[in-house]
């Protein structure tokens, strides 16, 4: 008896949940040979903007816990990647037209970035804060704190699983929350690490995750009041100086576009980016 | 109003109940009104709130919820700067746009009135139809449980200190057990407390409160009630009980307002209180209102949205639409 296939049609992950998209649109995902691989919702403006409602409700959970908390949680993460990496395989082969072997190497590294950052959850603090030297019987210090909702724009070339993990890990380090505009070609990586997210200990809100065009979703983040840092990473293709300018208008941090194989590699300064310096004053003791 | 329309309003009730506001009376009349349907109010209330409203309608919606809005503060946690705040935020709801209209009064407890009035200044309303109002909350808000003394002392005191408008609870316990000719006897006596030895009036307020009514003919029957024994508004609730306003339960009392409109030519305000936190549910009672009783409705003296973060959720709808950007709630103030 011939069977017949079930295509799927994915939907967006906002908030700890799976809707549809508010305009109810999908566009079809194809291999690399132009075949049908599955539906994905076509987020617009109102997605985005849902997205970051939940983003922002979700930053005081999410920034309030200990940074060992946090740390585990990311690793968990890694676990769960561990856990799926036969369906993170099927999906490059798939979408990204790569032999198994390259795929494999390629979630390989999407887990070893995941578990390095991971790491660095409880120790970026002591690295990237300071105590002053000031001319008084005062200690000042100074640690980095999360600047709050980061809109991103993922990697939209090859490596499409390695470059959505680049974009996100970094800014939920320090407890930032996020909104990612996915791989528009490629979204499978995506939308199965957001099903991995989903049945993790990571909060709903903390990581949302919106298929569609990046042209039309971008500006309205970057625009949008209530994002504090637009990082572009994967906005090269995009007309990327207005996005700066327009992000400018609500001085936002910006990360700029980052092309080739290198792009987005792991590094501290990805971490750092993320996050606002505060200083505090305290007297030494009272003599 | 002045004291002669007020006589005539009894005289009116008295003829409409065919003889004095007893229990017996006041139970034949209200229970004499037709039931209601709930299933088919609910069903209309949802088909109303289906309506689309967009671009211009939109901003002409918003502006006319901030007009209609009555600023609330009703915490145990008040202090006379937490009030001032209140003010000036009524008075400039939007500092980074002047052409922001401002909201219709502001609603305190009765002991936060003088500091109201005198963070008002120049522009309390104090009886005109310019200004701001002030709102109080009175009869032993928000339980209703007190003696008549100490209720009539509680509105008395508010409006000697400068309240416009008097929102008082009736006793809902009273209501349930039937005894309506109680409840009659307290509107009436509270509206006479808001009287000012001058003969101005504060307008009267009448709160149902509609999430411990039960049904929705309770909610009719109240409403007959607080319109017969005088009420110039009926409010939903007092924001303290769950659920305060919904859209069905305001669609059946704006339904009574329409039927005493057409019994007696007279306006009949209504207030939804508690619950309306955003601006697109907000527009859906401002498309309820027309479609029911009329658009001659939306202004300040027949309607208003009793809420503290409604305002915030409008304000962020405004400079959406004005600047074209989402805006956050680090462009409002926090409450």
């Amino acid at each position: 008896m011939t069977r017949l296939a079930v295509p799927k049609t994915y939907k967006l992950y906002i908030g700890g949940k799976f809707p549809r998209s508010e305009s109810g649109r999908v566009y079809e995902v194809v291999s690399k040979r132009g075949d049908f691989i599955a539906n994905a919702a076509k987020a617009s403006r109102k997605d985005a903007r849902d997205a970051v409602v939940a983003a922002r409700a979700a930053i005081s959970g999410w920034a309030g816990s200990t940074a060992y908390n946090r740390g585990q949680v990311l690793y968990r993460i890694a676990e769960l990647l561990e856990g799926r990496r036969a369906q993170f395989i099927d999906e490059i082969v798939q979408s990204e037209g790569l032999n198994a072997a390259a795929a494999s190497a390629q979630v390989n590294e999407a887990i070893d970035r995941w578990v390095w950052y991971a790491g660095w959850a409880d120790k970026y603090v002591q690295v990237a804060g300071n105590a002053n030297p000031v001319a008084g019987p005062y200690f000042n210090i100074s640690v980095p704190e999360p600047t709050g909702v980061v809109a991103i724009v993922a990697p939209q070339g090859a490596g499409s699983l390695v470059g959505f993990v680049s974009a996100i890990a970094p800014a939920l380090v320090a407890g930032n929350t996020v909104v990612v505009i996915a791989n528009e070609t490629m979204p499978l990586s995506a939308i199965s690490l957001s099903e991995v997210l989903a049945t993790s200990d990571v909060p709903g809100g903390v990581v949302n995750v919106l298929t569609g065009s990046p042209a039309e979703i971008a500006p309205w983040l970057a625009g949008h009041a209530d994002v504090n840092a637009l990082d572009l990473v994967g906005a090269g293709a995009l007309d990327w100086v207005d996005l700066q300018i327009i992000a400018a208008d609500t001085l936002k941090r910006v990360f700029p576009p980052e092309n080739g194989p290198d792009a987005a590699t792991p590094s501290l300064d990805r971490i750092t980016g993320f996050t606002e310096t505060k200083t505090v004053w305290h007297t030494k003791a009272l003599i | 109003m002045t004291i002669s329309t007020q006589l005539a309003t009894r005289e009116r009730t008295l003829s409409l109940l065919g003889g004095e506001a007893t229990d017996a009376n006041l139970r034949r009349y209200l229970h004499g009104i037709p039931g209601i349907d709930a299933v088919g109010l609910e069903q209309r209330a949802a088909a109303l709130g289906t309506r689309s409203i967009k671009t211009t309608s939109k901003a002409r919606a918003i502006d006319t919820i901030i007009g209609l809005i009555d600023l609330t503060t009703l915490e145990g946690a008040d202090t006379p700067g937490k009030v001032r705040s209140l003010v000036a935020k009524a008075l400039t709801p939007d500092p980074g746009d002047p052409e922001c209209p401002r909201v219709a009064a502001v609603c305190v407890y009765g002991d936060m009135v003088p500091y109201a009035v005198a963070a008002l200044g120049a522009a309390h309303s104090a009886g005109t139809d310019e200004g701001v109002n002030v709102a109080a909350v009175a009869t032993a808000f928000p339980s209703g449980r007190a003696s008549l003394a100490v209720k009539l002392a509680d509105t008395a005191d508010a409006v000697a200190a400068g309240a416009d408008e008097i929102d008082m609870v009736i006793d809902r316990g009273a209501f349930l057990s039937g005894r309506y000719g109680q409840v009659f006897d307290e509107i009436v006596a509270v509206k006479s407390a808001c009287v000012r030895p001058d003969g101005s009036v504060a307008h009267l307020k009448v709160i149902l409160e509609t999430g411990e009514l039960n049904t929705y003919d309770n909610v009719r029957r109240a409403s007959w009630l607080a319109i017969l024994a005088g009420g110039d508004f009926i409010k939903t609730s007092t924001g303290k009980v769950s659920p305060a306003a919904t859209l069905p339960v305001t669609l059946s009392m704006l339904e009574v307002v329409r039927d005493w409109h057409r019994l007696t030519g007279e306006k009949i305000g209504v207030k939804p209180a508690g619950g309306i936190r955003t601006s697109k549910d907000a527009i859906k009672y401002l498309v309820t209102v027309a479609e029911t009783v009329g658009e001659e409705w939306l202004v300040p003296s027949l309607f208003r949205f009793g809420a503290s973060s409604l305002l915030n959720d409008v304000l962020l709808q405004r400079q959406k639409l004005t600047t074209g950007r989402y805006s956050g709630p680090d462009y409002v103030t926090i409450d």
